[in-house]
């Protein structure tokens, strides 16, 4: 019963990303082609609700339903880490039009080849996890 | 009432959601973040034993499956008991850009003639798909998230290295849409 609230979310979640339609390998060219403001609206307007909201809950200390204080941990600085993977991701993003979210609302929309896309994602996290001592971070 | 929620949603409505959606999650006792759960599958699948970076209490991260298998099923409610009956209003001068390289736009969602099984089977959609995956799977997890970690999570909260991150996936995006797309298609 304590997942049943995360599958909801999750319901939430795929609804928004499809009628949005963010999950659009079609909308994620008009965007890097900066062809319309659509996608640049979504993320923008997320992000405007979402830095009033962050800095609420912890001006707040606002606690979850646990009642724990929610807590945002600061990420460790460095720009290579950030910069090239950022870059790589970036690559995959516009190729396949799809980041992770979008990937399985996209299995959910009926496109069952996005089976490959997601287990080439999980190979591709693998294959980081194997190369992460030699990569600079 | 159906009806009306079976029109395309506004930004303007999609973007306070997604950010009702990141306030869930921390309010449940998670966070935001998609990119999290193909590490989980590779702990899930074994991956621990041989590699370090996978040794780690993968249930704990069972949260956020969960989370992925309701967004599944909330992207199948949306393309049936909410689906649009009207073609994507893609800008045209997208639609003419896709079409100098090949790519007829079919008004669906995403292109049937690339996101299908029988494309998997050619060059083009081998790369798509199994190379495109890879790449966010790889690098995502080098810049530590992908766009809901970075992108709306961590820029939500100021972070530096979240707005470092976002400028790298449009770099990568802008190098993969204007430079290799010609070359590719």
């Amino acid at each position: 019963m304590k997942f049943l609230k995360y599958l909801l979310i999750g319901i939430l979640f795929g609804i928004v990303m499809t009628k949005s339609e963010a999950i659009s390998w079609y909308r994620i060219q008009e965007m890097f082609r900066f062809q319309s403001f659509h996608m640049y609206g979504i993320i923008g307007s997320a992000l405007a609700v979402g830095v009033v909201m962050v800095a609420y809950l912890k001006r707040k200390e606002v606690k979850s339903l646990d009642g724990d204080i929610i807590t945002f941990t600061d990420k460790n600085f460095s720009i290579p880490r950030y910069l090239l993977g950022g870059i790589v991701f970036g690559l995959g993003w516009a190729l396949s039009g799809a980041c992770p979210g979008p990937m399985y609302t996209l299995l959910g929309n009926g496109f069952s080849v996005f089976l490959v896309v997601i287990a080439s994602a999980v190979l591709g996290t693998f294959t980081y996890g194997l190369l992460r001592d030699v990569l600079p971070h | 009432m159906i009806e009306f929620l079976s029109q395309p949603w506004a930004w303007y409505v999609s973007g306070p959601i997604i950010a009702l959606v990141m306030f869930l999650l921390l309010w449940a006792g998670g966070n935001f973040g998609v990119s999290s759960t193909l590490r989980t599958m590779c702990s899930m699948g074994g991956a621990g034993s041989k590699v370090a970076f996978f040794n780690f209490d993968w249930k704990s991260q069972i949260w956020n499956i969960v989370f992925v298998l309701g967004a599944i099923i909330g992207g199948f409610i949306a393309s049936t008991l909410l689906k649009n009956p009207e073609p994507l209003a893609l800008s045209s001068a997208t639609v003419e850009d896709l079409q100098q390289i090949g790519i007829g736009f079919d008004g669906a969602i995403a292109p049937l003639s690339i996101f299908s099984w029988e494309s998997f089977f050619s060059i083009k959609g081998f790369l798509i798909l199994v190379v495109g995956g890879f790449l966010v799977g790889f690098g995502t997890r080098w810049a530590g998230g992908c766009t809901s970690g970075h992108a709306i999570s961590g820029l939500s909260n100021l972070q530096i290295p979240s707005l470092i991150a976002v400028i790298g996936f449009f770099i990568g995006g802008l190098i993969m849409t204007h430079l290799l797309f010609p070359l590719i298609f």
